[in-house]
């Protein structure tokens, strides 16, 4: 009756998320009195789950899950969490994990949970706290079914580290069939995603048009950050859709925050609360973004955001 | 083709919100509902089936009498005739089991939700009604061909994207992209007129079982003031971030 934790790696190694959610599934069970088992697919050496409190994995290596597959991946947790008589899965908020997470709800007749933010604050009933409202709230909600499904904000738990050793063993699950059939993955592998980024840069309307991202650019390139967009922004095609963050667009939950020329719109906010610290660049201060923000300077983005790029140069030059 | 757009009645997205009755329920007071904006880009996709391959289109929402106007609204868009499930809705488990059953009397081939609702955010109503209908399944959905009994899907992934094949039965979390924003229609008179003659059927609920139960909600803690930085420091904004934000 472990808890069961489905760990996501990509080409052989794990994501961070991996260790955020073992994280938190380490702390259930610890609630619970059991152990955790881990759940990967082809994941390559799973022995680094030991440290996040990972006690068992059971390993899946299988060519026909190569590419991601929400209906097979699927089948794969709940035959594991048949396997383990498991009382809790927990999952992360990526795109995939959200994808498999309600068909591993009606697999398992298991209530689910989607943007937990916080460890159980009682195993029963079994209470856990999620945002709602995109951000704007937060809600305490039961799970009343005998299994329990959570899955975890990305950033919210963190990491947290704890001695230990996972024992691996192989397992292989029969696989259900889907009818959904990956043709190409169009991925830029040499760009830090808005999902994994630690520092998102961000540009507004006040950019003036999209010949400006220039420094955008550069500016995330400095910090090893993605870059994203407002809504406006994206709509005039200045930038790709995948870049709109906001209610409608991507939710961004990354350390750093910094937003160039947004004014800073309820939406737009709304979007990016779950980012721990907030940075605006804006010519106007009466801009809602202001009253978001933790830092904030107030003035024009054509003089700061070049100066800041020299400046964060010679930073990391000194603290390389 | 026979498609069932799930539609979502939420507030505005420029809504205050508020919570009544101890901070267990939603204070509507003064608030706008909308329907759901990644349910929106989906019902405007359905518009384009109707039209251009002949598709009939049916709306669905499971709530209580006040969620009309909406399903009223998707009517004046263009969709031909809605249907409310006569029941609160309360956890996404229960949302889906209803919607399931319509899927499933009505015979649909498609059927398009958005990827999450604006407000509970809970992003599991179309995959259960996959699940439950045993239909194909692709979400957070950013294009969508349908030829005959097949069908070719964009779906947005963490830091790209990826084209799908897969065929009818299909079930589609919607989001932008599915259409442009500049694609949505706003119902014009003749639109609205026509949906007040068109049928709303409501259907009483099967009662199906809820798994989750919210209890209360809580408002983010208020934020403290902006540290304001001089444009002319920008050293101060860099020892800020490393040294108190510890965030570079």
């Amino acid at each position: 009756m472990s808890v069961l934790v489905y760990t996501e790696s990509e080409q052989g190694k794990f994501k961070k998320t991996a260790f955020e959610v073992a994280s938190y599934a380490k702390a259930v069970a610890d609630q619970m009195g059991t152990t955790v088992t881990a759940i990967t697919v082809n994941a390559g050496d799973t022995s680094e789950l030991g440290k996040y409190g990972v006690d068992k994995v059971l390993s899946v290596t299988n060519s026909d899950l190569d590419k991601f597959n929400a209906k097979a991946y699927a089948s794969v947790i709940v035959e594991a969490a048949k396997q383990e008589s498991a009382k809790v899965v927990v999952l992360s908020s990526s795109a995939d994990s959200k994808y498999l997470a309600p068909i591993v709800s009606i697999g398992l007749e298991a209530g689910y949970a989607s943007n937990v933010v916080e460890a159980p604050s009682s195993t029963s009933p079994f209470t856990v706290k999620r945002t709602a409202f995109t951000n704007k709230a937060f809600n305490m909600t039961t799970i009343d079914t005998d299994t329990k499904i959570i899955g975890v904000s990305k950033n919210a738990f963190g990491l947290k580290e704890s001695s230990g050793n996972a024992s691996s063993e192989d397992f292989s699950p029969a696989i259900s069939t889907s009818g959904v059939t990956v043709q190409s993955v169009d991925r830029a592998t040499d760009k830090v995603t808005i999902a994994d980024a630690e520092i998102v840069v961000s540009g507004g309307r006040g950019l003036k048009g999209p010949e400006n991202w220039g420094m955008i650019e550069e500016l995330a390139e400095v910090l090893g950050a993605a870059t994203a967009c407002s809504k406006p922004v994206s709509d005039l095609g200045w930038r790709p859709h995948s870049e709109h963050v906001g209610q409608t667009g991507k939710p961004v939950a990354s350390n750093l925050y910094i937003a160039i020329g947004i004014s800073g719109a309820i939406q737009h906010l709304a979007g990016i609360n779950s980012s721990k610290v907030k940075v605006v660049i804006n010519t106007d201060p009466e801009a809602p973004f202001f009253k978001a923000a933790d830092y904030g300077i107030v003035g024009d983005a054509f003089e700061v955001v070049p100066t800041l790029i020299e400046k964060l140069k010679a930073f990391k030059a000194q603290n390389a | 083709m026979k498609i069932l757009v799930c539609i979502s009645h939420v507030p505005d997205t420029t809504s205050k919100i508020n919570f009544t009755d101890g901070d267990t329920k939603f204070d509507t007071n003064g608030v706008q509902f909308v329907i759901n904006p990644n349910d929106e880009f989906g019902l405007t996709r359905a518009m384009w089936f109707k039209e251009k391959q002949g598709a009939q289109v049916t709306v669905v929402n499971v709530g209580g009498p006040e969620t009309e106007p909406t399903l009223r609204k998707a009517l004046a868009i263009g969709a031909d005739e809605a249907i409310r499930v006569n029941t609160q809705a309360q956890d996404g488990y229960q949302v889906a089991k209803e919607i399931a059953n319509v899927v499933k009397e009505g015979g649909y081939d498609l059927v398009i939700a958005g990827r999450e609702s604006i407000d509970y955010n809970g992003g599991m109503v179309p995959g259960m009604i996959a699940a439950i209908t045993n239909s194909n399944f692709v979400t957070n959905c950013i294009s969508l061909e349908v030829d005959g009994t097949n069908a070719t899907a964009m779906r947005e992934i963490d830091g790209g994207k990826e084209t799908v094949t897969t065929s009818l039965p299909l079930v589609i979390g919607g989001q932008k992209g599915l259409v442009e924003e500049s694609d949505l229609r706003i119902p014009n008179m003749r639109g609205i007129m026509m949906a007040r003659k068109k049928p709303l059927s409501v259907v009483e609920a099967t009662n199906a079982a809820v798994e989750t139960n919210s209890v209360k909600f809580e408002k983010p803690a208020p934020k403290g003031a902006v540290t304001l930085v001089d444009p002319d420091n920008i050293d101060e904004l860099i020892n800020l971030l490393h040294n108190e934000a510890k965030a570079i």
